[in-house]
Parts: structure tokens; sequence; C-alpha cells
């Protein structure tokens, strides 16, 4: 097992390199010329301003070489400049990615706690209405575009009906709670500031809920498959014949079985979360890393995209290790090759 | 007694081995007759102004018209013409470059077997919106270069999937037997080892269109996909969403993608019930 940890953490840093240069090459063979995003439309023609502006942000040289300055650069944890808003890329990221996570762990906790509600409920009535209904709703959550849906809650919710808040993580002439871990929940709750701890809550339910469906959907098929699976086994038979309730059964005997297979499915959700967030952040106005890389994609400020996408990637891989690795740990038979 | 009561159960649960599967063909079939037919089945051009701008739904205009005064039923009718080819499009390419990949990976191996995997891992280690994006943003919109990020994430799954494939089928008797008469290398993959791979990759593939439909639109709703004034769903739903009080505009574009990925997914769960018994 720890020779297992060992050679994965061994194989991060290379993983690491993978994902930059991967991030680098794709975005460096391009047709959208960089700088439509820097030079403005009129000084286009003036081979002067267009010149300056190439040695100024390194477009000059070649592919090759700004690869390496790139390297270099984010060894020392520069990912360069963002040509919109002219401050540093990685600074831009820092400080957008505690929304983003904020965020991906309300879904998150939504979506477990739906997902293995609606599992369990489907094997404990297996085949009957209720399981049917179970998989109508999950696949639903698989199918639906969250941007589509999150425009239609915050019509109905907000517009037609005016019992949640609009966009946005607070109230927009809220005070922020001084900055401890970025989490406005948390924060607010450090700084006892209760109303606002309560308003960013209000504010989270809408895009958790968008976010965490369809998490939910797949979480609730794992957790029925495995349910039905442990039900079937002897033990179960033994729990009833010694007089358990049904209650009990599902929840103390069958539930707790299936809890390992459970929590690495949410520890994998966490791409599926991720890749909703740019779009739930988009439609929500979620000051976070997917609005940004929205932002950055259409203003092709490349700097910016490579950074938010090599940043994306590296949080996706240290989530994925420690799935795997906390499946492991639960679960000293499995040998993992 | 025992005998009365199996019976009917049987017959239920054939029933519902069926019927996602059933009712995923329905939605499906629909969305390719809408492909192929729109042009027939509406009454107004989908590029024109056709009636006032931003009218609700009404017997002239079912879904409405946007805000320029386009018919919104018309314009999304005509969006499964951009979508689902190009998801099929995608799909078959991705497995194409995918398949070939990973069973030169799994039966050659080596270095260059190795290299194929290793840049299946970093692609994998992408989330795939970020990844199409960054992709996308820099090939410039339309949807043909939407479509080329689309497979450049999508290929590795395959890959990867067909890889697993060849290393199973690789150790079986039949293959051996093949080897001992004398077969080369190249036979013995393509006529012995090949055609018994291709399954998985074909149901996942089926289960992936949905997906990638749901990518498309995405691309498309954030600026990088579609371009004005094609009815493309996700850009249909962006136009709503810049005319948010008028619900309509966003409506039926919206009911059209959760209707067709809906279908595959169906389609998907249908076949998952039938290839894993356990989770019937």
């Amino acid at each position: 097992m720890t020779r297992y940890i060992l050679r994965r953490l061994f194989a991060m840093p290379f993983l690491v390199l993978g994902i930059v240069t991967l991030a680098f090459l794709l975005t460096s063979v391009t047709k959208g010329d960089p700088l439509t995003a820097i030079v403005s439309d009129r000084q286009m023609n003036n081979p002067e301003v267009v010149a300056a502006a190439k040695a100024r942000w390194g477009l000059d040289r070649s592919l090759p070489e700004r690869y390496v300055i790139y390297v270099g650069n984010l060894l020392q944890g520069d990912m360069g400049t963002s040509f919109i808003t002219r401050r540093p890329v990685a600074q831009d990221v820092l400080y957008r990615l505690p929304a983003t996570m904020e965020l991906v762990m309300a879904a998150m906790i939504v979506g477990s706690v739906m997902g293995i509600s609606l599992g369990v409920l489907a094997a404990a009535f297996h085949n009957t209405v209720i399981d049917h209904a179970a998989r109508v709703f999950a696949l639903f959550g698989s199918s639906i575009p969250v941007f589509w849906l999150g425009l239609a809650l915050l019509y109905v919710f907000s517009v037609q009906w005016g019992i949640l808040p609009g966009p946005g993580r607070v109230d927009p002439r809220a005070a922020l709670p001084p900055a401890v871990t970025g989490f406005i929940t948390i924060d607010s709750l450090i700084a006892g500031n209760i109303p606002l701890l309560l308003d960013a809550l209000r504010h989270l339910i809408l895009p958790a809920f968008v976010l965490g469906w369809a998490v939910a959907g797949t979480i609730s098929r794992l957790v029925r498959a495995n349910m039905l699976e442990v039900l079937g086994r002897e033990f179960i038979l033994t729990a009833r014949a010694k007089g358990a309730g049904e209650f009990r059964v599902i929840v103390r005997h069958a539930l707790r079985n299936t809890m390992v297979p459970t929590l690495t499915v949410i520890g994998y959700s966490f791409a599926y979360l991720l890749t909703g967030a740019v779009l739930t952040e988009t439609i929500f106005s979620w000051p976070g890393m997917g609005s940004y890389a929205v932002e950055a994609a259409r203003g092709l400020d490349f700097p910016a995209i490579i950074g938010v996408t090599i940043v994306g990637g590296v949080v996706f891989l240290i989530t994925n290790l420690m799935t795997d690795v906390a499946y492991v740990i639960a679960n000293p038979r499995v040998r993992l090759g | 007694m025992t005998i009365s009561l199996t019976a009917p159960r049987k017959v239920r649960r054939l029933q519902w081995l069926s019927l996602p599967l059933a009712i995923g063909a329905v939605i499906v079939i629909f969305w390719l007759l809408a492909t192929f037919a729109a042009p027939w089945l509406t009454v107004y051009d989908p590029l024109e102004m056709v009636g006032r701008r931003l009218q609700a739904p009404s017997w002239d205009h079912w879904l409405g018209t946007d805000a320029l005064g386009r018919d919104v039923f018309s314009r999304t009718l005509h969006g499964a013409r951009h979508s689902l080819p190009i998801a099929v499009g995608v799909v078959a390419v991705a497995v194409a470059i995918g398949a070939s990949l990973g069973a030169v990976s799994g039966f050659f191996g080596g270095f260059v077997g190795a290299a194929i995997m290793r840049l299946v891992d970093v692609t994998l280690s992408f989330p795939p919106m970020l990844l199409a994006m960054a992709v996308a943003a820099s090939l410039g919109p339309g949807l043909g270069n939407a479509a080329i990020a689309m497979v450049i994430v999508w290929w590795p799954v395959y890959a990867r999937l067909m890889r697993a494939q060849v290393l199973e089928v690789r150790e079986r008797e039949h293959v051996e037997a093949a080897v001992a008469s004398g077969a080369g290398r190249v036979r013995v993959l393509t006529k012995h080892i090949l055609p018994l791979c291709w399954t998985p990759t074909l149901i996942a593939a089926t289960m992936d269109l949905g997906q990638v439909i749901l990518l498309a639109a995405s691309l498309s709703f954030i600026g990088l996909g579609a371009t004005p004034p094609t009815p493309e769903w996700g850009s249909m739903i962006s136009d709503g969403a810049s005319q948010f009080y008028s619900w309509w505009v966003a409506l039926g574009p919206g009911l059209a993608i959760l209707t067709i990925v809906l279908g595959f997914n169906f389609i998907g769960d249908g076949l998952h019930d039938y290839f894993d018994p356990r989770s019937k």
C-alpha cells in the first residue's frame, strides 16, 4: 500500500509537467491572434505599436523559447500577466479559487445527500414506483444543461416568486467579512456576522442545487446498485433473522457496507463539478475560476486561459489522487497495479 | 402458487429491461427526424425575421419569437441539424483516433505504447470543459473548431477502453493458436483480436453522444462554438439569457437539449442494465 502511494506521489511532478506542456502547446497552435486582445483595432495598422506589443508580451519569440521561459517563470509561481485585467494571472486565480471551491463543496454536499438518500430509497423499494421515479430523476440530472436549469430556476425562484436572491455570492450592498479562508460562509461565521452567513447560504442554494443534481444522479445509481448487491448477502439475512427492523437493516447493515465505493464516486465527481462550475458561475455571476476562464476565453486572454487550465488540471489531479489513496486505505484488499 | 407468482414477475422484468431503451429510442428517432426534415416540418425560415420582436408563444409562433423576430420553434427544430451531426462526427472521429491508438498501445506496447498512454493520462487529467474551452478559444470561434476541440478532449476515453480490451483478448487461447500457426502480428491484431474488442467501445460511444451534445451546446453558450445567426441550441440559450424576462426564448432550445440528451441517457441506462444485470 505504501509503495502504491509513493509511486503515485512520484508520478505527480511528471503529470503536472505534462499538464503544463499540453496546456501550453494546445493554446499556442492558435488561429485566434492574441494581438487582437492587446492592441486596439485602430492601432493594428501601426507596425511600431504592433512590434512594441509583441516585444512587451514576448510574442516575437519562437514557441520553444516561450515554452522554456513560461516553465521557468511558473517554477517561481509566475503565470504571466493577464491581457485583460493587467494583473498577474496567479494572483487573479488565487483570488478567485475560494469562490469556486465554496460552490463546489456546497454542490458536493447537496449532491451526496440527495444521491445517497435516493439510492437507498430506490434499493429499499426495488422495482416499485419509487425506484423508477429515482431512476428518472437521476437521468434528468445528467441530461439537463446546467446553464439552462440555472436560468430557469433564477427566473422562477428569484424573479417570479422572489423567495430566493438573484445572482452573486452575497447581497451586493453587504460588506464582506475579512478574508480568512475566502469562503464567505466560513469567514462570516468567524466574524460572527450571522445575517451575512444566512445571506451567503441563501445565495448558495440555487447554484449548489443546479450543480449538485447531476452528481446526485450518478451517486444514486451507484448507491442503488451496491445496496442491491449487499442486501442479497447472507449477513443481511442473519440480521433480519435476528429480528432487526427494516430501517436498521438498511442503514446500519447495508448502507455502511456501500460507503467505500460511494465515497470514491463522490471524489471522482469533482471533475464534473469543476466542469459544471464553469457554466454555473457564468449564469449566477459567481466570481470564481469558472467565470474567470470564460472571460479569458471570450477575450482571447491567453496567459489567463493557460493559467486557469493548468490550475484546473492540477486541482483535479490532486483530488483524484486523494480519492484513489483514500480508496486503497479504506479497502486494503484491493491491489492496484 | 409459486408458478403464478413468478410468471408475471418475469414479464415485468423483461419490460423494464427494454422500457428505458424504448423511451430513449423514441426520443432519439424524433430528433433524427427533425434533423432530416426540419425544413418541411416548420413554416418559418429560421434565419429570417418573421414576426414582431419578442412575442410570447401563440398559435402563430408556438414557442414565441426572439429578439430579432425569428421563430423560436423553427430555430429549435433546425438546431438538430447542427447538434446531431456534430455529435456523431465528433464521437466517430474520437473513436477512430482513440481506438486505433489504444489498440496499438495495447498490442505492441513498448515505448510508443507507453508514450500514447502517458498522453492519454495527461489529457484526462484536465476537467473536460476547461480543456475544450482553452483549445476552442485558441482555434477561434466556429462550430468546426469547437468540434476539433471536443475530439481532442474525448479520444483518450476510447484509447483507454480499447487498450484494456486488447490487453485482455490478447491473452486468450485462440490468439496463442493463431500466433503458433504463423500468423503475422498485424494479422493477429486485425483478424483475431480487434473483432472481439468493439462492443464496449461502441456502447460507450452511443452513451457519450448525449454528453457530446451537452458539451457542444456549452461551448456555444459561452460563445466559443456556433456563431450567429446559426440556430444552435447553446447560442440560442445564450440569446435567451440576454433577454432574461422573455423566458420563451431559451425554453425551446433548453427543452431540445434536455430531451435529446435524456434520450441518449435512457438508451445508455437500458444498455447498462442489459450488460450489467447486477443493477437490474
